[in-house]
Formats: structure tokens, C-alpha cells, sequence
């Protein structure tokens, strides 16, 4: 931190093997240190940055200020007990942070890796490796430094990493040496190598390298596919060599992992105003004191010089008042005590545990416990009012199971829907029997599809044929008939794994290749090209050979562009076919349509001319191959078709469903294509049947863009008037548009409100007139559409529009966009937003919100790393935010209202006092009580409200979810309700003040002593003032569980005992000076009058509060506390039986209505998402990419679990790393079970018996399949590919390993084999 | 409406329970403890028209007998004060304020009379009282060494900072040191009865049992531990500036003077306002039937030694009875009822209200 920071490079130059040379530049070392401290150094470095909080600072100069005699009205130790403590508290805490950093620097630092030293490889630990270095990777070692790959022992010089750690993207990444490096090869001519390296900077681009290398006279340009970054792991590539470039501190890993922005909660922005609103009022005070010191010292004060002269500094009464000023700071800095900001750190950090603490949001399918990583910003999930989410992973588990099927016209897999829920109970087709190479996780229903595969129905072999070639899928099999396929993308994956289960088997492939065992024979056919998948072409097709020598054309794709291709006599193969794949898009499937056609030889010689001309074209190759394709992509004939099942996460309807009921807004932002997204958008029901309109924005340009936005806001509109009958809303309307129209005139922002005459019919009614319609929009907008949408002429456009409707879907959508849409929400609406994802895509929006929720377990760490919040399940998010939220927010506003006002009652009265003593500073209560008040007499009560507190039972927040809106309108805390509190505090210093004041000053003891002596009033008032603090915690407290008793009780308690123990003779025998106050509180207490002061004082402090508070909840109840009146009514009488009965009868229902999609016309026909890239059958062909599938895949199970990165990353969570690590055990599934997703009924009425109900309901489809298939003999973890049907739960770690081939599963998964019983 | 939608029976982990104890043991899931599911059993008041109502009744009938019984033992109590200032030019007293300096040997005398119409019953208690004296002001309060008044021999010769300006004289410790000290009270109050007849009857005046048990006890002890010779143990301390006598000689009795002089003490008992009363003396009830002080005329001799002019500070005497509620203190019984009233009040205003226009319809039925 202190260390010297040279100039900023302007580029960097190295040479490669010359250390000497590479030292001029002085570039760092690969040490890398993230801890801040040392022995020596904590203690001052970590009290400055301490006292760089204003809070701090503030008590420290009072500490000065108490030092000064003149104006010391309290004992230095009034503020140095807090300000230790604090200081001491937080010291601790970041003690033991740079303790975990330093131990996870040592490791990494200390890892070994070889360099080349003088032509041999020697061991060195990572934090010697030198810029200039060449070193050694071998196969699944961490990249130590950001390196220039030289060469790799693959063909081609290729290399494969993944990126995980950096980007958090799975699948692997391929790199490439330079040609002229990639000959060097061993070891010995590297050490020869001497090619000077001139690029960049350092900078955090992780996607960008730009330099050039010099290296024979010759200058070659280097670029990131030549780079391995720092962070990557390598795989599947036996060893490489690269040049050091940039090391330690200079890699992109550690230039990205700067400092995350501090997110504040809007209470910590609204306290820190108002903290501020308290300093310019206690100066306020101290000032009109100051006067009256003025005053009476010149009045009164000078003539009682006799008795009282002024204190030797001073000599007039101006300098007096101005020494009183700061007296007066000083005892009534306790309006802000040092206490608030530790207890609101406190009871954060504690919702944050309870959070932890969730058995609910805890998924034992991937062993992960909700987890809040930012202990800051609890109360603002109280108050989110947008949720954007990612849909890949989030809302779906990124698994596709192979569902359903159509072939030759006869659809399989339907067996669930005709008979019924219940035969779910219905065991799962056993492949394993007579096909030894099945997947076992492999789930499929139908046992007619299996009948027609073993009777030999050639139309059904022809299918899992198709299925079995026409891919790109690698295979793997390391042990015989353990077979593994990579594929790359899910959907893909989770055909060639059904035909795999119905026998036809695909096991290897060559680039001219492809093996199968068709029914346990194997069968080699020759692949004599791969038509690969476009986006335009939305289809692939490979030409194979088969043994006999006949040449077969297999084509899959959407539905659309084959039904076009087929041949004639396919018509009405293709009528049926299409009803089926409706009914498929109905229910939410992605279909496919399966196609082949016979080839003459002459056909596909000719052909096959055309191609090779067409691939050696140099100029409009793209255009002429594809032209080529569209050629022989004709006359097909259809087999059928497929649906896969983009499996949703448990629960994500019912959770969107009570999100969008608790007001929220959820937008999904997607990088998917529109039809997917809007497939999504239907099956998680954000999107249904009877919304009124569906605005599909999809312009490419400015104009068209603006033009849509245009017409679905006029289309709001008018069905807002049609349906309202007009009078009401059309004057609003009226004078909302003119508002309006004033308001974007003056802004000059759009020409469609300049262009319309200003009070035209609501053409540009304000957004909040246009969120009043009651109508259900949804929009759906497209990424090319959202980039015009977004410049700043438009924004506020789309914004309105979006706004005004209940769900807005972006797909295609770039990780930047995601952030500017949220940006975008946060900037013009005010509102708190919530980003959920999980992917490396996800994270500029997770930062951007001001809530980040990661879901973890499934791609990767980095959206985790950047979240706030992590869970594994999206449906975790609604107990977040309605439960936890809810009541985090709830305490915290309860908190802040009591605790602003007991240190308002409690320091006023010093105020008060001051008009009697001479606006002298002298303290109302005895030093101690001063200093204890806050910290040990009211502290703890009010703690564990903060806590504890509880308005209604967390299942109520579920059912009611519009208990979720006071939250979002910030009814609890904001200004207003600030300044209740306060008046209620100051009402309650002057009562506190005056009734002992009127009572004391003529009252005496029962043996004549008068009661008016300082002490005894001091005793009395500050009783009073505990008591009715307590009084008022305890009518605040609306859960009153053991431990608030305990704390309210105790609280009491301790003040009597330490007031006592104060005031004893002991204590004063030994310190006469400190305890003065000997025998106070056993004369005083001891005085019936006093009691009955203090009694008077309670009542008519608390009376007015209570009658108030009753009016409110007599008149004008919130829902929170009719629910919680309706909830003690029912609770006293009790009627536990009757309701199980009911509860079983309606859970039977709603798990239909839960298994059934919405049937819906074919308007949204899904087509074929092809989710990968084209591109991969070439590499294929080529033979690139073979080696991949001979090499060990061991390493996909043994992926390091890369600690380090973890508590590199996470600043403030040092414990936690690992956390995805243990392995999940068989017996756990069935203890999640029992954990169901809290009542995810969207319907919050007329809803009885909910404990059957609910578990029924939310376990209907998933429970009955688990308690099947978990059965003790199941053999988990082997290397089998599959999909599952109908059980999501087993195993999400299939998808993952579906899509292998680029992405090992995440870790959980991968070490599950080892773990399999 | 709300009703139906309602199970009385918390569903809330029951189920949970017995799956979750199967888990196995390497398992990261939470603990099924009530603590950290936020189960703990609670108690949740809530403010019903069945509670809050009641208790502003409850408080209305309980504080208005009070506030009565403390109104009317109150008004039983006798009690006169008589103000010896010396402002008005009438006053006996006048002289003696107007020629006041600190530094005069010869005592100003004063004689004033004063008629009670009431006899005083029970022990009658003897009070004095400063108006406009700033007992409480921070720089007077904290003007005191508690060590050296509680007989510290090192405190007695170094007196604490905190004394200053009357910390030392002439450069010796003064003893007691410190602004309260300095200031103590000094008039004598002597109080006669005159008799029918014209004749004076001195009333004795107890001048023991005025201060706090404690601090005669505890708090306040003379140096030197039990040597009676107290002329020696404050041998070499100076008298504070404005006293006209040393310390040592407040009183001739042992076990009264010094620092344990009751005066003394209950002068340095600092008051919390700034016109206080400090009681003075205690006239006994004589054990025979006749009133402590009967009906009559009496006269009250002052030995006018403290000066309160020159801060428009005001003297008086205070002669008072008490009950067991301590002396007379109106105001304690008026708030009672004045509250009582109100909250019976209240009570009913919010039952009206309550009745009229009260939300609870809905749930009322429930209820039933």
C-alpha cells in the first residue's frame, strides 16, 4: 500500500530468456499480495483507515474536545468506552480478513511451477517467476502468470483452457501459438529463444491483447488467442510453454479483481442525511444555548461572582458562551451515539446470518446454503421494487431432457399427461438391462417408444439414427462402456443421449468417422461432411456412408425451414407431425424436426464437386457454401420430430407469480433468442394467455424502434379506455399527458412529444399514468432493438413503456446491455433493483443493481464472486425478499425510529436543563449513566428487536404478498416518520424533564429532607427515562420471544443492579472522587413520591403513544396488522383438525394444474434453438480438435477447486471458501425433500390447510420421481450422459456434463463420481 | 374474509423435522434449531381494542384516587414561609442587607414576626430557601474534593484541582476547599414563640438528623480518623474565604463538627434548581398533647450573615410538617388526577371511536 508506485507503463517490452535485460523495466514480480497488513503495520495503517469514517472521526474529536478542562462537561471516558470498543471491534474483524489473505496469498504464492533457467526446467514457486520467463504448464494446472503461449504439445500448437476462475465461463476456450513459435517445441530451443516481446500495458481487458513480437528481424502480431491468462486452468492439453508477460499485480486476473464498488442501502443514504439533519440540529441547539450562556452570564452569572467566579480563562461573557457551545456539543452529541452505527452493522450482519441459517433456501442437491456475502444490505431487499433476471440457469436450469417424441406420426412420451399425476409413481424405463451402454440418469416414461425400438419399427430406428449421427458431439470413453459426451450445447447433448438409451449408440468419432453401436452391434459409417448449423440455416445435416456403402443425407432443424425442405410424398406425415410439435411448443418444448434423405453416388459426387469448390472459394465462401447446402437439403424425408424440455428450476412460476402479486416487477434479460426467451417467458408464466397484449419490439432501426414503442403505448392506451369506459381515466389522462407534455418539452428529449400538439389525446401520458392502467402488457424486446432504445433521446421512452408493462423480456441482450437496462431502471424510476444470474454475463448487471443475487452451483463462480447474495435456486429468491427482505427491512425501520428516539428522550432533557442551570452544560444524569445508557441499559432490547422482531410468521409474507409493499413505498422509515420519532423523543425529555421538575423542586423526603438535591433528581429522572425507554421497546416489540424477555427484563435489571452498585459505600470508599453520588439511589428510590413521579411521567409519556397507535391500527389498519389480528384471533381458537382433510383434497388439483402447461394455439411454435455456435463441425472435420477425446478426462473430475480466487475475491468473506466442495451425499437428496419451497400459492385467498397443502403442491411432480429413483442400489456418479425426465433433481449435474465437451460440470458435480457409492 | 384464508396451525417445520435429522453429517445444511430458522416461540401482543381500551380505564380509576389522597394529604400538611431578604425598605432585614461585606465582625441582626393561624401538629420541620441561586451550575457543582471531605489526610493538604479558585489561601490547603464550600449558608435562624402574654419562649431546634444518614455516615468524615482534637488535624489549613470561622469550629460538638457538620453536609448536598430549600432545624413534637408550634404569634430572629442582594438572590424560612408522603406538594396530586381524568377520558373517546367507526368488523365475526 506504501510501496512506491512506479510511472505508468507505456508499454511493455520483454525479451524472452533475458532476465537481465527484462530487469531495467523494474515490471513487477509474479508475487502477488492482497493483504493489506502486516505485524508492524496493522495497528497504524488500520486506525487511519478507521478514522477515515466520518462517524469515528466525529467521536475522536469530541474525545479532544472532553480533554479540554473549561469545556469538559462529561468525562473523557463518556466516549473513549464506545470509540474503543468500536475501534477495537472492527480492528479484530480485519485482523483476522488479512489473516485468511495472507494464508491464501502464501499458498498461491509458494505454488510451483517450472521455469526454463539456463535451457533446464527448474522447480520455482510462483512468486519468482520473472516477466521474460518462459515456463511449463502441464494438464490441468492453474496458468501462474499471463503468458504468450509459444507451443503445446497438441497438433497445430493448439491449446485448451478454461476460464472459469476469470470470466466464469465453462466451457473451454481454444488457443493458438504463433506458427514460428509453435516449431520450437523442447526445451532447447526455447532456451534459444530470444524473441523480444512489445504490447500493451497492464490493463483489466480480458478479452484483448494487442502486441507485436520481434523475433528474427521478423515482427510477428500477437493477439489474445495467443495469450493464456493468469487464472485459467489448462485442460486437455498435455504440457505448453509460454513467455511471461505480465506477472503478480500486472495480470488481468488481479487488475480485475479491484476493489467491488460499496453498495449502500437508500436507509444508510436517508441515516447519513439524517445524521447530518442531527449534527446542524444539536449545532442548532448548542448555538441557542450558547446565547442563553451569553445572556445569564451576563446577567446573573457575573453578579454570582461572589460565590462563582468564572474559571480562569475566561473574563467575559462571550468566551463563556463560546466554551459552553462546545460543552453543549459534547453532552449532546448523544443524539448520534457511536452505538447506532455498530448496532446497525450488528443486526445486518445478523439478518444476514439468519439468512445463512435457511434450511429453506438451502438446495441439498448441490449442498449449497443461501449464503450473504454483502452483510450491508439486508433492509433494501425489503424494498426492491425490479427484479432483473437472466433466464440461462436462473429461471431454467440450463439442463435439456429429452421429453417427447413424434416419430413417423405417432407420438411417445405422453404417458404421464393421459394418465394422470398420479402414475408419476411409475418407475422410469430400465436401458440399462439390455443395453449395458445406457445412461443412467437417463429418465424416459414411454415404454411404447422402447416396444417400438425393440420390435424394430425401421421409422423409429431411422430416428435414433439421425439422432445418433447428425451431431457434433465428442465422445469420450475412458473405460469400456463408460462413455461421456461433450456436446455443445444441452439440447444436442440430450438427443444423442436419448438415441444412445434407445440403443444407437454413438461412441467415437474420427474426422471421417463416426462409430455406433446400433442395438449392442457396432457400426462404422464414413462422414463425408458435416452441413454445419447457422443461425439462418437453423439446421445441420451430416452425409454419411453406411457399412453397406449407401449414402444418407440426416438432417435436424427447426420445423419451419424443414417442413419446407421435404419431399412431396412427406405431406401428410408432415400434417401429423405438426399437430404433435404444437402441442410440444404448447407445453413449452423446444422442437425439432428430423429429416433424412437418400443419395445416389452420382448425386453426392456431384455434389461433393460443388462443395469442395465452394469451401475453396476465397471470396464469398459463406454465401456459396451455404447455397451449396441449400442444394442438396432437399426432397427430405421426415421421420419426426423431438422435444426437449428446457427444464425450469423447481418452482419459478409459482415464485414469479408471487413476486409480480408482491408488486414487483420482473424483467427477464436474455441472451437467448426471442423464441426461446418468450417459450420461457410462457412456461415461468410471466408471460399468459389472458394478458391483454404482447408488445414485440424487434426494429433495427432508430426509427422503427421508436415507431413500436409508439404504438404499444397508444395500443395501452386505448384498451385502457375501452375497457374503463373512458370518463375517469381520459381526464386523467388528459392531465397527465399535459404534465407530461410540459415536462419532456422542457427536457427536449423526444420529437414524438414535440411533434404532437402538447395536449393531444394521451399520446405522452407520464409513466405513471400509463402504470396505472390496469391492463396486463408485456414486451418483449430484442438486443438490436434495446441498443437504439437505449441511447439517451429514447430512453425514457422505453422506459415508460417497459414500466407500464407487467413483464418485459430482452433477449438477445449483451452482458453491457443488461447493465445499461438496469442502469437505465435505477437512474429514472428511483427503485430498488435486483439483478439475479448466475453466468460471467450476468456480472456487469449484478453490480450494477443494487442487489446482486448469484445463483451458485451451476456455471461457474464469477457471479457468485460478484453478488451479494447467492443461492442455488431462483426460487429462493421470493423467501429472500418476502421473508427476509420483508422483515429485515421491518426491523431495521423499527430500529432506527426507537432508537433515534430513546437518544432524543434521553439527551433533550440535558436541553431542558439547561434553562435552570445557568446554561451551564451540566449533565442531567451522572456520568455513568451517560455512559452505560447506550451502550449496556438500552442497547440490548432494541437489539433484539432488530433481530428478532417479527410482524407476521414468514408463511403469511408468502401468502399476502402485498405485505411486501410498505417496503417499496418506504413507508416505515423515511423523513416523516423521522420526525415523529424525534418529536416523540424531545415530548418525552420535557415530560421527563418537567414532572420531576414539578414534583421534585417542593417535594421532600418522609423525614423532611428536601427531594430537590442534584443527585436525587439525577437518580429519579434517569430512572424515569429507563423505564419509559423500556416501556416503549416493549410496546414496539411485537415478538416478544425468550430472549427479548430476557434483554428488556435484564436490561432493567442491570441498570437497578449497576445503580445500586454505583451508589454503594464500597465503591465509594475506594474512589470517593469518581463515586459521588453515594447512597442516591437507595435514598431516593426508597421515596414512595419518587415512584410515584416516575409512574406519572411513564403514563404520560407512553399514554398518548398508545392511544395514537391504537387509533391507526382501529382505523386505518395495514394489511400487516390485520393479517396479525386475524392470525391471534385464530390462534385462541384454535381448529387444527378438519383442515388435513381439505388440504389433501385440493393438493390433488393444484398438482395438476402445477403438471399442466397452458395449451396455447401454435402462435408461439417453438423452433429449434440451436444454442451453439456454427463453427464446430469444421473443427470436426478438420481433425483439430480429435485429440480431444483421446486424452484423459480424469481432469474432468479432479477440477481443482481454486481457493485462492475465492478469498482473493471475496474481501469480506475469508471463511467461506470451498463452499462448493463437499460432495453431495446420496441419503441428502432425500433430506431436501422435506425442505419444500415455502407456499408458492399465487392465489392468496381462500386458501386453507396449507401445511398438506402446500407439500403437496410443491412436491407433487418432483418428491414421488425422487423417492423412486433415489433408491439405495442407484449407482451415482458414473460418467454417463443422459437426460432426465421429470426429476430435475437428478441430476442437474447431468446437463452440466451434457455440455462437457466445452464445460466440465461445476465441481459439486465433478467430484460426485468419487463420491458414488 | 380474511378468515377462511387462515390455518390456525403453524405449519412452519413440521414437516421439516424428521427428514432433516436423516441428513447426513458432512451435509452443509443449516441447522433445524428454532434460534436460526427464526421459530423461537413467541409472544405477540398486539394492540386490541380488548387491551388498550381496559388499560387507559385501568390507569384513569387508579391514578384518580391517588392523585385525590395525594391532593388531600397534601392540603393537610401545614406549612408557612416567611421571606427575610431584606429587599423592601419595610423589612426588618433591610439594614442588614444593604451594609452587608464579608469581611464585618460584628453580626447584623434581625427580628421579624410572623402570626401562624394554624397549629402545627406533628414535628415540625425548619427549612431555609435561596431563590436565584445557581447550585447546579457545572462550574459550582463540580467545585468540590469528595476525598478530602471524606477525611482524606493527602487531599486535606493537596486539595484537587477541581477547587480552584478556592483551592488554596495564602498558600495553604483550604479546607473544605472548592466554590460550594465557600459558599455555604451562615445565617442562624432562631425562632420564638411569643407568648400570649408577650413573653418569649425560645423553640428548641433539633440541629441533628438534617442530612443524609449516608453521607453523615459514609460520605463526609473529618481527617485524623477519631482524634477529637480537630484544631490540630486542620492545623495547617486555611478557613475557606468567606467563612468567618474555621471548619473545626462550626459546632462544639465533636460528633457535629468539622466536616460532619450536618449543616455543613446538607449545604454541600448541592441543589438540583436554582431556588431550593435546605432544611435547617427540626422542631420535635413534645410528648404531651399540646401542638409542636401552637397558634400564635412568634418571631423569628435571623443573624443576617449571607449576602444574596448582589445576585437578586431572595432568603426565606420554610416551617412545614410532613406526611408520609413527604411535605406539601400539590402538584404531584393535581398531575394524578389531571392524568387519571385524561386517560378515563380517553378511554372513552377511543371506545366511541372504536365503536363508530372501528375496522374490526371484519374479524369480529370470527371471533364470534
Amino acid at each position: 500500500m506504501f510501496r512506491k508506485r512506479p510511472p505508468p507503463e507505456e508499454e511493455r517490452r520483454l525479451r524472452a530468456n533475458d532476465r537481465e535485460y527484462n530487469e531495467k523495466f523494474q515490471y513487477a514480480s509474479n508475487c502477488i499480495m492482497t493483504s493489506k497488513y502486516n505485524i508492524i503495520t496493522f495497528l497504524p495503517v488500520n486506525l487511519f483507515e478507521q478514522f477515515q469514517e466520518v462517524a469515528n472521526t466525529y467521536f475522536l474529536f469530541l474525545l479532544i474536545l472532553q480533554l479540554i478542562p473549561q469545556i469538559s462537561s462529561l468525562s473523557w471516558f463518556t466516549t473513549i468506552v464506545p470509540l474503543v470498543l468500536v475501534l477495537s471491534i472492527t480492528a479484530v474483524k480485519d485482523a483476522t480478513d488479512d489473516y485468511f489473505r495472507h494464508k491464501s496469498d502464501n499458498q498461491v504464492n509458494n505454488r510451483q511451477s517450472q521455469v526454463l533457467i539456463g535451457g533446464i526446467l527448474q522447480k520455482e514457486k510462483w512468486m519468482n517467476v520473472r516477466v521474460g520467463d518462459i515456463i511449463k504448464l502441464e494438464n490441468n494446472q492453474f496458468v501462474a502468470a499471463d503468458l504468450l503461449l509459444l507451443s503445446s504439445s497438441e497438433p497445430h500448437s493448439l491449446c485448451y483452457i478454461e476460464t472459469a476462475e476469470l470470466d466464469g465461463e465453462t466451457n473451454m476456450k481454444v488457443r493458438q501459438s504463433l506458427s514460428v513459435t509453435s516449431e520450437l517445441g523442447d526445451p532447447n530451443n526455447l532456451a534459444q529463444f530470444d524473441g523480444e516481446v512489445v504490447c500493451e500495458p497492464p490493463n483489466n481487458k480480458l478479452d484483448r491483447f494487442c502486441g507485436t513480437l520481434y523475433w528474427k528481424d521478423c515482427k510477428y502480431p500477437l493477439s489474445n488467442q495467443n495469450m493464456l491468462l493468469r487464472g485459467c486452468v489448462l485442460r486437455n492439453t498435455e504440457s505448453c510453454y509460454g513467455l511471461v508477460i505480465f506477472a503478480g499485480p500486472d495480470t488481468k486476473l488481479m487488475q480485475n479483481s479491484g476493489r467491488t464498488k460499496f453498495k449502500r442501502t437508500s436507509i444508510d443514504r436517508l441515516m447519513n442525511t439524517l445524521v447530518l439533519w442531527i449534527f446542524g440540529f444539536l449545532v442548532c441547539m448548542g448555538v441557542i444555548l450558547a446565547i442563553g450562556n451569553a445572556v445569564w452570564e451576563k446577567e446573573v452569572g457575573a453578579l454570582f461572582q461572589s460565590f462563582l467566579p468564572w474559571d480562569p480563562p475566561v473574563d467575559n461573557f462571550l468566551f463563556s458562551a463560546f466554551l459552553s457551545f462546545w460543552s453543549y456539543v459534547i453532552i449532546l452529541n448523544t443524539v448520534v451515539p457511536i452505538s447506532l452505527y455498530v448496532s446497525v452493522e450488528v443486526i445486518r450482519l445478523g439478518h444476514s446470518y439468519f439468512i445463512n441459517w435457511d434450511r429453506r433456501m438451502f438446495c441439498s442437491r448441490s449442498n449449497t446454503a443461501a449464503e450473504a456475502r454483502t452483510t450491508t444490505l439486508n433492509e433494501e431487499l425489503g424494498q426492491v421494487e425490479y427484479i432483473f433476471s437472466d433466464k440461462t440457469g436462473t429461471l431454467t436450469q440450463n439442463i435439456m431432457t429429452f421429453n417427447k417424441c413424434s416419430i413417423n406420426g405417432r407420438a411417445y412420451g405422453e404417458v404421464m399427461d393421459i394418465l394422470g399425476a398420479q402414475k408419476k409413481r411409475v418407475q422410469p424405463l430400465d436401458f440399462s438391462a439390455w443395453n449395458p451402454l445406457a445412461d443412467r440418469d437417463f429418465c424416459f416414461y414411454d415404454q411404447s417408444l422402447l416396444e417400438a425400438v425393440m420390435v424394430g419399427e425401421p421409422a423409429v430406428h431411422e430416428f435414433f439414427r439421425v439422432l445418433s449421427l447428425c451431431h457434433t458431439v465428442m465422445s469420450e470413453e475412458k473405460k469400456e462402456g463408460v462413455l461421456v459426451y461433450k456436446a455443445q450445447s444441452p439440447d444436442e447433448g440430450a438427443l444423442v443421449t436419448a438415441a444412445r438409451n434407445f440403443g444407437f449408440v454413438f461412441r467415437s468419432r474420427t474426422p471421417g468417422t463416426v462409430t455406433t453401436q446400433e442395438l449392442g452391434k457396432a457400426v462404422t459409417y464414413t462422414l463425408l461432411a458435416i452441413l454445419d448449423f447457422n443461425n439462418i440455416r437453423k439446421r445441420m445435416s451430416v452425409i454419411v456412408r453406411n457399412p453397406a456403402g449407401r449414402i444418407r443425407l440426416y438432417c435436424k432443424g427447426a420445423d419451419t425451414v424443414l417442413f419446407e425442405r421435404l419431399h412431396s410424398c412427406s405431406h401428410e406425415l408432415m400434417n401429423i407431425t405438426s399437430d404433435h410439435l404444437n402441442e410440444y411448443a404448447a407445453d413449452g418444448l423446444r422442437t425439432l424436426a428430423v429429416a433424412y434423405r437418400d443419395l445416389s453416388e452420382e448425386q453426392w459426387e456431384a455434389w461433393a464437386e460443388r462443395f469442395n469448390g465452394a469451401d475453396k472459394a476465397t471470396d464469398c465462401r459463406d454465401d456459396r457454401l451455404s447455397a451449396a447446402y441449400e442444394e442438396i437439403e432437399q426432397d427430405m424425408m421426415l421421420l419426426g420430430a423431438t422435444a426437449v424440455e428446457d427444464k425450469l428450476q423447481d418452482g419459478v412460476p409459482e415464485t414469479i407469480a408471487v413476486l409480480s402479486l408482491a408488486n414487483i416487477k420482473v424483467w427477464v434479460l436474455t441472451g437467448d433468442k426471442q423464441e426461446t426467451a418468450v417459450n420461457i417467458g410462457y412456461s415461468c408464466k410471466m408471460l399468459t394467455d389472458d394478458m391483454t397484449e404482447i408488445f414485440i419490439v424487434n426494429g433495427h432501426t432508430v426509427q422503427s424502434v421508436r415507431e413500436e414503442l409508439r404504438k404499444s403505448r397508444e395500443r395501452m392506451l386505448e384498451s385502457a379506455r375501452t375497457r374503463d369506459g373512458g370518463k375517469e381515466v381520459e381526464a386523467q389522462g388528459w392531465g397527465g399527458a399535459c404534465a407530461f407534455g410540459n415536462g419532456c418539452g422542457a427536457g427536449g428529449a423526444s420529437n414524438w412529444v414535440s411533434n404532437e400538439s402538447k395536449c393531444s389525446p394521451p399520446q405522452a401520458p407520464p409513466s405513471s399514468f400509463l402504470e396505472s392502467i390496469s391492463g396486463e402488457f408485456a414486451l418483449i424486446i430484442s438486443g438490436h432493438s434495446l441498443a437504439h432504445a437505449l441511447e439517451a433521446d429514447m430512453e425514457r421512452e422505453f422506459l415508460e413503456t417497459a414500466c407500464a408493462c407487467r413483464a418485459v423480456i430482452c433477449c438477445r441482450v449483451t452482458p453491457l446491455q443488461k447493465a445499461l437496462v438496469v442502469e437505465l431502471v435505477k437512474r429514472h424510476k428511483k427503485a430498488v433493483t435486483l439483478a439475479i444470474g448466475d453466468g460471467a454475463n450476468d456480472v456487469s448487471m449484478i453490480k450494477t443493481a443494487h442487489i446482486g443475487v448469484g445463483i451458485s452451483g451451476q456455471e461457474g463462480i464469477q457471479a457468485v464472486l460478484a453478488s451479494d447474495y447467492s443461492f442455488s435456486q431462483f426460487r429462493f429468491l421470493q423467501r429472500l425478499l418476502l421473508v427476509h427482505g420483508r422483515w429485515s427491512y421491518l426491523r431495521m425501520c423499527r430500529f432506527l425510529c426507537y432508537f433515534f428516539y430513546k437518544n432524543f428522550a434521553f439527551t433533550m432533557v440535558h436541553f431542558w436543563f439547561g434553562f435552570f442551570c445557568g446554561f451551564s452544560a451540566q449533565t442531567v444524569y451522572d456520568q455513568y449513566f451517560i455512559t452505560l445508557y447506550n451502550i449496556v441499559y438500552t442497547s440490548l432490547p432494541v437489539l433484539a428487536m432488530g433481530l428478532f422482531d417479527q410482524d407476521v410468521p414468514e408463511q403469511r409474507s408468502l401468502e399476502y404478498p402485498k405485505l411486501y409493499e410498505p417496503g417499496q413505498l418506504n413507508l416505515l422509515f423515511n423523513k416523516r416518520e423521522f420526525f415523529i420519532c424525534i418529536a416523540q423523543g424531545i415530548y418525552t425529555s420535557v415530560v421527563l424533564f418537567f414532572i420531576p421538575y414539578g414534583v421534585l423542586s417542593h417535594a421532600t423526603q418522609s423525614n423532611g429532607v428536601p427531594l430537590a438535591d442534584y443527585q436525587t433528581f439525577a437518580v429519579t429522572t434517569a430512572t424515569a427515562l429507563v423505564i419509559v425507554v423500556s416501556v416503549q421497546i416493549a410496546l414496539d416489540t411485537g415478538y416478544w420471544t425468550a430472549i427479548n424477555h430476557f434483554f428488556i427484563w435484564g436490561s432493567l435489571g442491570t441498570y437497578f443492579t449497576i445503580l445500586f452498585a454505583m451508589h454503594s459505600s464500597i465503591l465509594f470508599n475506594i474512589f470517593p472522587k469518581q463515586f459521588h453520588f453515594l447512597g442516591s439511589a437507595h435514598n431516593t428510590l426508597g421515596q414512595p413520591v419518587v415512584w410515584l413521579t416516575i409512574a406519572l411521567a411513564t403514563v404520560i409519556c407512553i399514554a398518548p403513544v398508545l392511544a395514537f397507535r391504537f387509533l391507526k391500527l382501529d382505523l386505518k389498519p395495514q394489511l400487516s396488522d390485520t393479517v396479525r389480528y386475524t392470525q391471534l384471533v385464530l390462534q385462541k381458537k384454535q381448529k387444527p383438525c378438519g383442515r388435513v382433510g381439505r388440504g389433501v383434497g385440493g393438493a390433488g388439483v393444484a398438482s395438476g394444474s402445477a403438471l399442466g402447461r397452458l395449451g396455447r394455439g401454435g402462435s408461439r411454435r417453438s423452433g429449434y434453438a440451436f444454442a451453439h455456435q456454427e463453427g464446430f463441425g469444421e473443427l470436426i472435420t478438420s481433425g483439430k480438435n480429435m485429440r480431444m477425446s483421446s486424452l484423459a478426462l480424469a481432469s474432468f473430475a479432479s477440477r481443482h477447486s481454486s481457493n485462492w480466487i475465492d478469498t482473493l475475491r471475496r474481501k469480506k468473506h475469508a471463511n467461506s471458501t470451498g463452499m462448493q466442495n463437499t460432495p453431495p451425499t446420496g441419503e441428502d437428496s432425500a433430506a431436501s425433500s422435506q425442505a419444500p419451497p415455502l407456499s408458492t400459492s399465487s392465489s392468496p385467498a381462500g386458501k386453507a390447510g396449507q401445511a398438506c397443502y402446500e407439500y403437496v403442491l410443491t412436491h407433487s411432480p418432483d418428491d414421488i420421481a425422487l423417492s423412486v429413483i433415489r433408491s439405495p442400489e442407484r449407482e451415482v456418479g458414473e460418467y454417463s450422459t443422459g437426460t432426465v425426465q421429470e426429476a430435475p433433481f437428478v441430476w442437474k449435474g447431468t446437463g452440466a456434463r451434457i455440455n462437457g465437451a466445452s464445460s466440465p460440470g461445476p465441481p459439486p458435480i465433478a467430484e460426485e463420481t468419487s463420491s458414488g457409492e | 374474509m380474511m378468515a377462511s384464508s387462515y390455518s390456525a396451525k403453524e405449519e412452519d417445520g413440521h414437516h421439516s423435522g424428521p427428514a432433516g435429522l436423516g441428513a447426513a453429517t458432512r451435509t452443509r445444511k443449516p441447522d433445524n434449531t428454532a434460534f436460526k430458522q427464526q421459530r423461537l416461540p413467541a409472544w405477540q401482543p398486539i394492540l386490541t381494542a380488548g387491551t388498550v381500551l381496559p388499560a387507559f380505564f385501568i390507569i384513569g380509576l387508579i391514578f384518580i384516587p391517588i392523585g385525590i389522597g395525594l391532593y388531600v394529604t397534601s392540603n393537610n400538611i401545614n406549612e408557612f414561609e416567611i421571606d427575610y431578604t431584606g429587599t423592601d425598605m419595610s423589612s426588618p432585614c433591610f439594614n442588614c442587607s444593604q451594609n452587608f461585606s464579608w469581611n464585618s465582625t460584628t453580626p447584623c441582626k434581625c427580628v421579624l414576626s410572623f402570626y401562624l393561624d394554624q397549629p402545627f401538629e406533628s414535628n415540625v420541620f425548619m427549612y431555609y430557601g435561596l431563590s436565584n441561586f445557581y447550585q447546579n451550575h457545572r462550574r459550582y457543582v463540580k467545585s468540590r474534593d469528595d476525598s478530602q471531605l471524606n477525611g482524606d489526610e493527602r487531599s486535606l493538604k493537596e486539595p484537587s484541582k477541581e477547587c480552584e479558585p478556592y483551592r488554596t489561601n495564602e498558600n495553604k490547603p483550604i479546607a473544605p476547599c472548592g466554590a460550594i464550600a465557600n459558599s455555604m449558608f451562615n445565617d442562624t435562624l432562631d425562632l420564638f414563640y411569643i407568648n400570649p402574654s408577650g413573653s418569649k419562649t425560645q423553640i428548641p431546634l433539633n440541629k441533628k438528623g438534617i442530612a443524609w444518614s449516608t453521607d453523615k455516615r459514609v460520605k463526609f468524615r473529618n481527617p485524623g480518623g477519631s482524634n477529637p482534637n480537630l484544631t490540630a488535624v486542620f492545623k495547617d489549613t486555611a478557613k475557606p474565604v468567606n467563612w468567618h470561622k474555621p471548619v473545626y469550629e462550626l459546632d462544639s460538638e465533636a460528633d457535629n463538627n468539622g466536616f460532619i457538620n450536618e449543616d455543613f453536609i446538607v449545604w454541600m448536598r448541592t441543589a438540583a434548581l436554582p431556588t431550593f430549600r435546605k432544611l435547617y432545624r427540626i422542631i420535635q413534637k413534645n410528648n404531651n398533647m399540646t401542638p409542636t408550634l401552637p397558634r400564635g404569634n412568634y418571631s423569628l430572629e435571623v443573624t443576617y450573615n449571607y449576602p444574596v442582594r448582589s445576585f437578586e438572590g431572595r432568603k426565606r424560612v420554610i416551617l412545614s410538617t410532613i406526611s408520609w408522603m413527604g411535605g406539601k406538594n400539590p402538584f404531584l396530586g393535581i398531575a394524578y388526577m389531571t392524568v387519571g381524568s385524561i386517560c378515563f377520558f380517553l378511554g372513552v373517546v377511543l371506545l366511541f371511536i372504536h365503536h363508530k367507526y372501528g375496522n374490526r368488523n371484519n374479524s369480529s365475526d370470527i371471533a364470534s
